[in-house]
C-alpha cells in the first residue's frame, strides 16, 4: 500500500476549478515530482494537501491515518510537513532561534510559562543537529532575513525536517536559485530520500529528472499522465504543453 | 554565497541583558516600596495614591502588551475587561462580601471567562477585523454597564467603605499601596519569564509568521486564545484594583477612548518589550499631571509627544534606552 494517498481531489474558485480529481500517491522513499506550466493548479494542490485550503471533495491519507478533516498543525503531527515556495523563515530571528522553535513545536506541550525555554539542553541538540543536517552549522548566529537566498532556502527545509516527517512536501525548493545553489539543494534532497518520501513541486526540469522517481505532470487541475522520466519525456501531450503551444513554463 | 561570514549581530545586546538591566527592576521595587514611608517627609503624601494608579495602570498596560507587543493582537477593547473586573467587585461588594482578596481574585476569574469568550470569537479574524470586533464587544460590555440600574447604571456606583485586606492589614494606612506594588511586580516578573517560556516565544512566532507556525505544528488558535484569555484575566485584576482604588465604578472606564489610550501608552512606552507598559504609563500619566497644573490644554503637548515618538522612535521608548527586545 501506498505510504500517502491522495483521492479525488476537487477545489473549486468561483467557477474555475483548480483542482480536478486529482489522485496521486507518494510510495515509501519515493520521490514523486509534480510537474506542469504556470496556472496548472501545483501550489492550489500542495495548499489542499497541507491543510491551508479546505478541500471540496476528496480524501488524504498518510501511512493509514485519515488526513482529510484534521486542520494544518494536526496533519503536521501526522507525519506531513512542508516547505514553502516563497521562503518562510522567522526573518528577524536567528538561525538557532528559528530552528529553535521548529524543534520546540515537536517535543513536549508550547503551554510551559514558567520554565525559560534556553535552559533546555535537548531542544539546543535538536536544533543543531538540523543544523548539520542540512549544512547551516556557520550561520547559526547569523539572523535570517540577511542570509543569501539559497541558505534561506536551506533553513526553509530545515525546519520542514524538525516534525521528522513521513512525508515532506517541497513547494519549488530551486524557485529563484542559481546553478550553484540549485546543485547544492539537488544534493540535500538526494539526501533527504533516507529520511522521508518526497512529494516534490518543481520547475527546474533538470532537478527533476535527476531526482525523481516518478513524475505527474498537472495540467489544468488535472493529471496528465503519470511514470518515470522516460514515459513523461516521451509522451506526446506532455511534449506539446510544454514544447508546444504553451511553451512558457 | 558567502555563509561563513559571520557577523557579529546580537553580542552587545545580549550582554547587556546581565548587570545593570538586571538590578534595576529590583531598585525601582525598593524605591516604590519605600515611597510612602519617605513622602511624608517631603509633603508629597498625595502622590502616594497618584503612583497607585499609575502601578495599577501599568498592570493594565503590561497585559495589553503581551497580546499587543509580543502576541500581534491589536486589541481594542482591553478596557472592557477593566470594566468587567470593576463590575465584578461591585456586584459583590453589592451582595455584602468586604473581602479584598475575595472580590479581586473573582474578578479575574469572571474576567478570565470573559475572555475567553470574546477571544474564541475574535480571534477567527485578522487585522483590521480583529480591531474592530474587539471594539464591538468592549462596546457591548459599555452599554451593559449603562443599562446595569441595579449598580448606577450610568451615574456609577460608590464603593464607601474600603474593602478588607483582612488581619492588621487593615489597620495600616500604606497596606492597600503594598498590595498593588506587589501585584504590579508580579505581573511585570511574570511577562519578563513569559516572554522566554516556551509560549511566550511561539506566540512570538505566531506574531511573526502564522502560517509558518501552522506548517511546523504549532496550535496556533489554541495558543493566541491563552494568551488573549490570560491577559483579559489580568486586565480584569487591574479593573478590580482600579475600583477599589478609586471607590467608584462607572460605565467610561469602559469606553472604546480607555482602550484606545492604553494602546497608545503601550505604543510609546514600547510593543513587545517588558518595559513598554511601564515605561509608557509612567511618562503618560506623569505628563498628564504636571501638564494639567499648568494649562486646561493638556491634550496639545501629549498629542505631539505621540507624533514625536512614532518618528523618532517607532519601537517604543524602551527601545532608545538599549533594552533588549526579549528574544532568544
Amino acid at each position: 500500500m501506498s505510504l500517502f494517498q491522495a483521492q479525488g481531489l476537487v477545489k473549486r474558485f468561483g467557477g474555475l476549478v483548480a483542482t480536478d480529481n486529482v489522485s496521486i500517491a507518494v510510495e515509501p522513499g519515493e520521490i514523486h515530482a509534480l510537474i506542469g506550466p504556470n496556472g496548472a493548479g501545483k501550489s492550489t494542490l500542495v495548499n489542499l494537501i497541507s491543510g491551508l485550503l479546505p478541500l471540496d471533495a476528496g480524501r488524504l491519507e498518510l501511512d493509514g491515518v485519515d488526513l482529510t478533516a484534521l486542520p494544518p498543525h494536526q496533519r503536521v503531527r501526522a507525519g506531513l510537513s512542508r516547505c514553502f515556495q516563497v521562503t518562510s523563515v522567522f526573518k528577524g530571528d536567528s538561525v538557532r532561534s528559528n530552528l529553535l522553535l521548529a524543534a520546540q513545536a515537536h517535543a513536549g506541550s508550547s503551554f510551559r510559562f514558567l520554565s525559560r525555554r534556553a535552559g533546555e539542553q535537548t531542544l539546543m541538540e535538536t536544533a543543531l543537529g538540523l543544523a548539520e543536517k542540512v549544512g547551516l552549522s556557520d550561520v547559526l548566529d547569523r539572523t535570517a532575513g540577511t542570509l543569501p537566498h539559497g541558505v534561506q532556502r536551506k533553513l526553509d527545509v530545515a525546519l520542514a525536517l524538525a516534525a521528522r516527517p513521513k512525508l515532506l512536501l517541497l513547494d519549488e525548493p530551486m524557485a529563484g536559485m542559481g546553478p550553484e545553489d540549485s546543485l547544492q539543494m539537488v544534493a540535500l534532497i538526494e539526501k533527504l530520500r533516507a529520511e522521508a518520501a518526497i512529494l516534490l513541486i518543481e520547475h527546474d526540469m533538470d532537478a527533476v529528472f535527476q531526482l525523481a522517481d516518478r513524475i505527474s505532470v498537472l495540467v489544468y487541475g488535472k493529471v496528465l499522465t503519470s511514470g518515470d522520466a522516460e514515459h513523461v519525456k516521451g509522451h506526446p501531450e506532455v511534449q506539446a504543453v510544454y514544447l508546444g503551444t504553451e511553451a512558457t513554463a | 554565497m558567502n555563509a561563513s561570514a559571520s557577523l557579529p549581530t546580537s553580542a552587545p545586546a545580549a550582554r547587556r541583558g546581565g548587570g545593570f538591566g538586571a538590578v534595576l527592576p529590583w531598585l525601582l521595587l525598593a524605591l516604590l516600596a519605600a515611597f510612602p514611608l519617605i513622602a511624608p517627609h517631603f509633603e508629597l503624601e498625595y502622590y502616594v495614591g497618584f503612583v497607585r494608579r499609575l502601578l495599577i495602570v501599568m498592570i493594565a498596560a503590561t497585559s495589553l502588551n503581551f497580546i499587543l507587543g509580543y502576541g500581534g493582537m491589536v486589541a481594542l477593547g482591553h478596557a472592557g475587561f477593566l470594566g468587567v473586573g470593576a463590575y465584578t467587585v461591585v456586584a459583590l461588594v453589592d451582595a455584602g462580601f468586604s473581602s479584598a482578596w475575595l472580590a479581586w481574585g473573582a474578578a479575574l476569574v469572571v474576567t478570565a471567562a470573559f475572555a475567553t469568550l470574546i477571544g474564541a470569537v475574535s480571534l477567527r479574524t485578522r487585522g483590521v477585523y480583529f480591531i474592530m470586533i474587539t471594539l464591538a464587544f468592549a462596546q457591548m460590555l459599555y452599554y451593559l454597564g449603562v443599562s446595569l440600574r441595579t449598580y448606577g447604571g450610568d451615574d456609577g456606583y460608590g464603593i464607601y467603605t474600603p474593602l478588607s485586606l483582612g488581619g492588621w492589614l487593615d489597620a495600616q494606612p500604606n497596606a492597600f499601596y503594598w498590595a498593588v506594588l506587589a501585584l504590579a511586580a508580579l505581573i511585570f516578573a511574570l511577562g519578563s519569564r513569559l516572554a522566554v517560556s516556551r509560549f511566550g516565544l511561539a506566540l512570538m512566532g505566531i506574531r511573526d509568521n502564522e502560517t509558518r507556525m501552522a506548517a511546523l505544528g504549532f496550535p496556533v488558535f489554541r495558543l493566541r486564545l491563552v494568551a488573549f484569555a490570560g491577559a483579559g484575566a489580568v486586565a480584569g485584576l487591574a479593573g478590580a484594583l482600579l475600583a477599589s482604588h478609586n471607590g467608584f465604578v462607572s460605565p467610561s472606564m469602559m469606553h472604546w477612548t480607555e482602550s484606545a489610550i492604553l494602546i497608545v501608552m503601550v505604543v510609546i512606552g514600547g510593543m513587545g518589550n517588558r518595559w513598554g507598559g511601564v515605561i509608557g504609563v509612567g511618562l503618560w500619566l506623569t505628563l498628564e499631571e504636571v501638564l494639567k497644573m499648568y494649562t486646561e490644554y493638556w491634550h496639545w503637548p501629549l498629542g505631539l509627544l505621540l507624533i514625536a515618538i512614532v518618528f523618532f522612535a517607532p519601537r517604543g521608548l524602551a527601545a532608545l534606552f538599549g533594552s533588549k527586545g526579549e528574544r532568544a
